[in-house]
């Protein structure tokens, strides 16, 4: 017994060398940008680049745009599965499941070749049509996270009283998806919504074939061209996931959505 | 009292049943539309596209000619690649996970071990391979501390991080956290009584683990590798900062492909496509049926 806590031991502290040195390495890296000295000079010109300022912002209009479309998309939905088509469910459930399967880059180069300028669906002729293709090729990137988180949260309720308590009451189809149904989940959304979030922001395939000016292109540019920057950018990310699970863990009570995609 | 709320108004409650029955449909129309356009016919086409030649007439051609010796090549890299990192991840995402739950380690342990493979699984992508870069690229810190300190030059020995090896190392980074976070229910599944059960009838912890626990467990495992392994062969974002285009993998080779037409032949691009769906989705679909599997012992 004590053997083995020994190999427990040790498994834990190898593992945790393995996670916490490239952390560690980064941030050291990110500091040397000033020669002899450590300085934030690498986050001072990081901060400081309007392309980075526009690129974030960007990412994040998409991240939020991703969030509200694939609530909207996914809550009734999932609500409707749950409450009157239940033979569906595992129909439904496949398909959330097929962005694992399928690689990103192969869906969107489905979509290159489907929704080419000369197509009946010309998405990608003009710059707000392809911000849209791209909001909604990270719904279905996030499509996994999303109706796994939502329908978990579905289930933990008793959806069939609360929506004929709230029908006996009078109310008609968008107030029970809104105020009845919505903050019910609210929890289970939320988790979602940090998942999706920490997926899209930094996400490359999709936005640099799909040649919008996003975070994750911006970052592939001045990880070929800058020396400090990318640690420092690194470093930025790793804080943004950071802060997105600790939300999650905030929020979604500890549950893990991503253990059981 | 609900049942009389239920019951009394039960002949309107029919029709308005049956109507809906029709109408049940609508609400979820709007998925099955989303579904279609964005995901199954944008593959379902491309798909298609691997069967036709330039002027849109059925061709076995594409196939054929995926049959080069660089196109095998950055599929056979890319197969090794996600082997290697999807076993070693699952082997030492397991190792963890058992220390954590089994281990007799501190309670604190777990909770941070868990948020931790949280964010790590989900950091993957440019800054993952930027922080491999500052760690383990030729001027990185470990690179440098072990020069100065050791005077081991680990470059000397053959080791690159734009390599096969530096690559599988860099994708652990988010394969052992995944690992970690599918595998700790299946262990927590693991009942106290099927242990003791053993104990009594004069097992050995050797026999209980390989003639009750991994019997149990190895759907799960097996399950998960499988997932590992289609994660790492789809990814492009860490492999592309890496190594650039001078690891010739199939991800890589795609992307060029879809930028600026470099194999000179679209309907071949949609042939490397169909190759990279038709692997990743054997791998899920057999992830997928043994999770059906594995999810019976868990309940």
């Amino acid at each position: 017994m004590n053997q083995a806590r020994i190999g427990a031991w040790i498994a834990t502290i190898l593992g945790a060398l393995y996670f916490v040195v490239p952390l560690i390495g980064t941030f050291e890296f990110s500091l040397r940008m000033r020669r002899g000295e450590y300085s934030f000079d690498a986050y001072r010109v990081v901060f400081g680049d309007p392309q980075f300022q526009a690129t974030f912002a960007y990412s994040t209009l998409q991240a939020l745009a991703t969030i509200v479309v694939g609530v909207l998309l996914v809550v009734p939905t999932a609500y409707w599965i749950q409450l009157r088509l239940p033979k569906l469910r595992p129909v439904v459930e496949f398909i959330t499941l097929m962005p694992l399967v399928i690689p990103a880059i192969v869906i969107v180069f489905g979509y290159i070749r489907l929704y080419n300028s000369s197509s009946i669906l010309p998405m990608t002729a003009s710059a707000r049509a392809t911000d849209l293709l791209l909001t909604f090729s990270y719904v279905t990137l996030a499509l996994p996270y999303m109706y796994r988180a939502v329908d978990t949260g579905l289930r933990a309720i008793d959806v069939r009283t609360l929506t004929e308590a709230a029908e006996n009451l009078g109310a008609g189809w968008p107030t029970i998806l809104f105020k009845v149904i919505l903050p019910n989940v609210r929890s289970a959304i939320l988790s979602g919504a940090f998942l999706t979030f920490a997926v899209v922001i930094g996400e490359f395939t999709m936005a640099s074939l799909l040649n919008r000016p996003a975070f994750g292109p911006y970052l592939q540019n001045i990880g070929a061209n800058r020396a400090y920057e990318p640690s420092a950018l690194a470093i930025i990310a790793f804080v943004v996931t950071w802060a997105c699970m600790g939300l999650i863990n905030v929020f979604g009570r500890g549950k893990q959505i991503k253990a059981a995609p | 009292m609900a049942q009389d709320i239920q019951t009394s108004p039960k002949p309107a409650g029919i029709s308005l049943e049956t109507s809906q029955k029709s109408w049940a449909w609508i609400g979820v129309s709007p998925f099955f539309i989303f579904a279609l356009l964005f995901l199954i016919l944008p593959t379902l086409d491309l798909m298609i596209g691997a069967f036709q030649d330039a002027q849109g007439g059925f061709t076995l051609q594409n196939l054929a000619n995926l049959n080069t010796p660089s196109i095998k090549s950055a599929y056979w890299i890319s197969l090794k690649v996600s082997v290697a990192s999807a076993l070693t991840g699952a082997l030492f995402g397991f190792l963890l996970a058992y220390a954590v739950v089994l281990g007799g380690l501190p309670q604190w342990l777990r909770p941070t071990l868990m948020t931790f493979s949280g964010v790590a699984s989900n950091f993957a992508g440019l800054p993952l391979a930027f922080a491999f870069i500052a760690t383990l690229g030729r001027v990185g810190l470990v690179t440098v501390l072990l020069r100065e300190f050791a005077g081991f030059d680990l470059y000397r020995t053959g080791f690159n991080l734009l390599s096969f090896w530096g690559l599988t190392l860099t994708y652990l980074y988010f394969q052992i956290p995944l690992m970690i976070l599918i595998i700790t229910p299946a262990l927590d599944g693991l009942k106290r009584e099927w242990r003791e059960a053993s104990e009594i009838l004069g097992a050995s912890r050797l026999q209980y683990w390989r003639h009750v626990a991994l019997p149990i467990l190895w759907p799960s495992i097996l399950g998960t590798t499988l997932l590992l392994f289609a994660n790492a062969f789809g990814a492009v974002a860490t492999a592309y900062a890496l190594t650039g285009s001078s690891l010739n993998i199939v991800t890589i080779l795609l992307y060029a492909q879809i930028r600026g037409d470099v194999l000179h032949d679209q309907n071949l691009g949609y042939a490397l496509a169909l190759g990279m769906i038709l692997i990743t989705g054997v791998s899920n679909g057999a992830y997928i049926w043994l999770r059906s599997r594995s999810e019976r012992w868990l309940r």
